[in-house]
């Protein structure tokens, strides 16, 4: 709870920005909604016929699981605020729709017989009789559905569209319970202070509500702009960042510190944030150096002219005891060492990300044509189990080494890839419900060590020495054995389209400095 | 004042109504009765056309209701129902002033209109005005439901067993109550009820519907002296000795009656066709100790007190009785 209030305070800034484009976001979709299915609603109580199937479309539509809907959305809508609003407007309509419909329907066959019978017109009877009876039951629909996209707004911040779920995914990839309560918490908050004042306004009677209705018309809009709010001023650069980087301290914090660039941050996932800079969603980008869609975009990766990343070789890691017990283990991954430079990794990423080949496959093929590849051993020894990050190029490394371990020992594997982050594997790791996964040096450095300041400055430009230092403290303090790097530097690089680079003139991190 | 020609209407293959045709002047109550399905509640809601005919016309004071803009005929009539079908969410005084409001009438017109009409359904405009429906008895909303059809004074009331849904006792005095209303005197009135007593009660004109058909269209009396075929005849065999009795008239006991008058004091003239027991009714009613009550029949004048009424009605039972 100590630890929680230190981050509100910490954070004081970014959780109002998050809760003001939590709210903006809710009420925008909800807004939507509400001009759509209300009307829709209406509409179908008039056409009885077509209400079942439409009734029974909105219902499919909620059935999406709501991360798929958004992943649909990206193609169409890209990423941000576009496709976040719209999922949480399906996910809104169908409450919204079926309370209309059912509130409507529901009115006394016989206020309506004598309503028409002494001679209002449809349009009164609409007005005057059915919606101010139905109202508490449309009430409860645009509640039920406020509630939903309070929940489900959650998820945009996995699209780069803000929210508290900015929090809720740092705190995942870190690992940090903190971190994600402090963006549960306050949406969970959200979701019941408008679940309870919706619930206010339903129980006083249909005038009553339809005096407040006319304020409420007007505050739905003022929420719906809250998300807008922040962005009113935004200095800096507009940059998208992964959560882990935003929480890492080799991440965000490490470069603002190193060079004092000020950014207007977008919280994205590292599978849509090159989309984004590409797409001009953003300006700059924390990439991967050895990732495909930075040379397929025609991204600048910017020097980092004062050293605010460690190097990053990858290698990967495993209980002490099991690759001491078993010699044959580190043999069979020791095939790899050294023998995926930046370039290799670079193409074998791109081979998925853009060739769209699974992992496996690419795998497969890069063993063969290094004459690695072996068939499965007969299978009936022990389970390891392979963990990974949730990014491309560790899929492929746990397909490497799944493919050699089942071709030159008799283990069966096992694979858990897309663990959420760093945090989440070491400490799978380290419990033992995974045997090894891929890591980084500079990641071993900085997300789980946290070594002296001194030390740091003095190996952070030697990647051997940064190797040798994680081995031995891995070991000490952990019981956990680094294996021999793969090859290839996966550093964090920041990067911006090649033009506008080109056009700012702009090289390394040192040059963003000033410029806004 | 309204008439129809042969109005028929089909659904799908089911013909509900088959070419009724009525003709009712201004002050006269027409009651469609029949079994269940008969198609009198189908006759009645094509008066208003709630219900579209398939074929037939009906005019309102020689005009063909289907030119008019429906939302305007249903305002110059009446509309009650069995279940009432008052507005939940607004007052009695709200509910009544619906059509009012809708033919913009002045604010303080509508509050003495809704005024004077609870008063003479003998609810308390101070205790009720401000009630919702739902905290009324069943008579009492029924009353509201009649009063909210007369607001803006509607020449035609339409009624659909208008008293059905009331146990007999409120019934029977809602009825009553209902008949006496100095507003329906001049209504020319249509309603359709099951209970052939109170068509019989009622009706200046009994209009006995099956399948559809119009079996009788006759005054009260004589679907009970010569009915029309064997349908009439069972329908009316039943009760034949309570519809008797009530469809009894001034007229019938007049020559009893004494040319002058036997109390001092103002007369309650009432016409002579005025069935017996509802003018026992109304002189009982009437302000004064003794009540005097007179009618003009075939240019004489006769006079009565109640107790003569009263009287005249047990000779008059005993004679069926016989």
């Amino acid at each position: 709870m100590g630890e929680l209030i230190t981050f509100f305070s910490d954070n004081q800034e970014k959780v109002m920005e998050q809760v003001l484009e939590h709210i903006g976001l809710t009420f925008i979709s909800l807004l939507l909604a509400a001009l759509i299915a209300i009307p829709a609603g209406i509409f179908i109580t008039r056409r009885p016929r077509l209400s079942g199937g439409v009734l029974a479309f909105t219902g499919i539509l909620q059935t999406i699981p709501s991360i798929a809907l958004l992943g649909f959305l990206i193609p169409i809508l890209g990423i941000g605020l576009k496709p976040a609003i719209f999922a949480l407007f399906l996910y809104a309509l169908l409450p919204i729709l079926r309370n209309t419909y059912t509130g409507i329907s529901e009115v006394d066959a016989a206020v309506k017989e004598a309503a028409l019978g002494i001679g209002l017109s449809k349009g009164q009877l609409l007005r005057q009789v059915e919606l101010p009876l139905a109202l508490p039951v449309i009430f409860a629909g645009l509640r039920t559905a406020t509630v939903i996209n309070v929940g489900v707004a959650t998820l945009a911040a996995y699209i780069g569209a803000g929210g508290l779920g900015e929090f809720i995914f740092g705190g995942i990839a870190l690992n940090n319970a903190t971190m994600i309560l402090a963006g549960a918490l306050p949406a969970a908050l959200l979701a019941i202070i408008f679940d309870q004042l919706l619930a206010l306004l339903q129980n006083t009677n249909a005038r009553k509500l339809s005096k407040t209705g006319k304020p409420l018309l007007l505050i739905i809009p003022l929420l719906s702009s809250a998300y807008f709010w922040p962005q009113a001023y935004a200095p800096g650069w507009s940059a998208g960042f992964p959560p882990e980087f935003m929480g890492r301290p080799d991440g965000y914090q490490k470069v603002v510190d190193t060079y004092g660039v000020d950014f207007t941050t977008t919280i994205l996932n590292n599978a849509l944030m090159y989309k984004a800079v590409y797409e001009g969603e953003v300006e700059v980008i924390s990439g991967y150096a050895t990732d495909g869609r930075v040379e397929a975009y025609n991204l600048r990766q910017l020097e980092d002219d004062r050293h605010a990343f460690p190097p990053y070789y990858c290698a990967p890691i495993v209980q002490k005891k099991l690759a001491e017990e078993n010699k044959i283990l580190k043999e069979a991954l020791d095939l790899l060492a050294g023998r995926i430079n930046d370039s290799v990794m670079t193409v074998l990423n791109y081979r998925v990300d853009f060739d769209k080949i699974s992992p496996e496959q690419v795998a497969r093929d890069f063993l063969k044509a290094e004459g690695l590849w072996k068939s499965d051993q007969n299978q009936g020894g022990e389970t390891l189990i392979i963990g990974s990050k949730i990014f491309t190029e560790q899929y492929i490394l746990v397909e490497l080494f799944s493919q050699l371990i089942n071709g030159y020992t008799d283990y069966d594997v096992d694979t858990r890839p897309g663990l959420g982050g760093t945090k989440i594997c070491f400490d799978a790791l380290r419990n033992g419900e995974i045997d090894l996964y891929p890591e980084y040096t500079g990641t071993g450095l900085q997300v789980l060590l946290d070594p002296p300041q001194d030390t740091l400055e003095r190996i952070i430009t030697q990647p051997d020495a940064v190797y040798r230092y994680v081995s031995r403290e891995f070991e000490a303090q952990y019981g956990l054995q680094w294996l021999s790097p793969l090859g290839f530097n996966n550093t964090y690089a920041l990067m911006m389209r090649e033009a506008q680079a080109e056009s700012l003139n702009v090289k390394t991190i040192s040059d963003l400095v000033g410029q806004r | 004042m309204i008439k129809t020609q042969g109005l028929t209407r089909h659904f799908g293959d089911f013909t509900a109504v088959k070419e009724v045709s009525f003709e009712l002047q201004e002050g006269q109550t027409l009651a469609l009765i029949g079994p269940s399905g008969c198609g009198k509640t189908t006759t009645l809601k094509m008066l208003n056309r709630l219900i579209t005919p398939s074929a037939g016309k009906v005019w309102v004071n020689g005009q063909d209701i289907s030119q008019q803009p429906v939302v305007q005929l249903r305002r110059q009539m009446g509309y009650v129902i069995q279940d009432m079908g008052l507005f939940p969410h607004y007052t009695v005084a709200e509910n009544i002033a619906v059509v009012p409001r809708l033919l913009g009438w002045e604010v303080s017109k509508i509050k003495a209109r809704t005024g004077a009409l609870l008063e003479q359904l003998g609810l308390d405009t101070g205790a009720f005005a401000q009630k919702y429906p739902h905290e009324l008895s069943g008579g009492q909303q029924q009353r509201v439901g009649i009063a909210r059809a007369l607001a803006a004074n509607p020449p035609i009331v339409l009624m659909d067993e208008p008293f059905g849904a009331l146990d007999p006792l409120t019934r029977q005095q809602i009825r009553r109550d209902f008949m006496e209303l100095e507003e329906l005197r001049s209504k020319t009135t249509i309603m359709v009820t099951h209970d052939i007593e109170e068509a019989f009660e009622m009706g200046s004109l009994v209009c006995l519907l099956n399948r559809g058909e119009v079996q009788q269209l006759a005054p009260p009396e004589a679907l009970l002296q010569s009915p029309a075929n064997d349908f009439v005849a069972d329908f009316v065999a039943e009760k034949a000795a309570q519809l008797e009795l009530r469809s009894a008239k001034l007229r019938d006991i007049f020559s009893e009656l004494p040319e002058v008058p036997p109390l001092p004091g103002n007369a309650l003239p009432l016409s002579p066709t005025l069935p017996l027991l509802r003018a026992i009714y109304r002189l009982a009613k009437a302000r004064g100790e003794h009540p005097l009550g007179a009618t003009t029949y075939q240019g004489q004048q006769r006079y009565f007190t109640l107790s003569m009424l009263i009287e005249a009605f047990k000779n008059n039972l005993q004679s069926w009785a016989n």
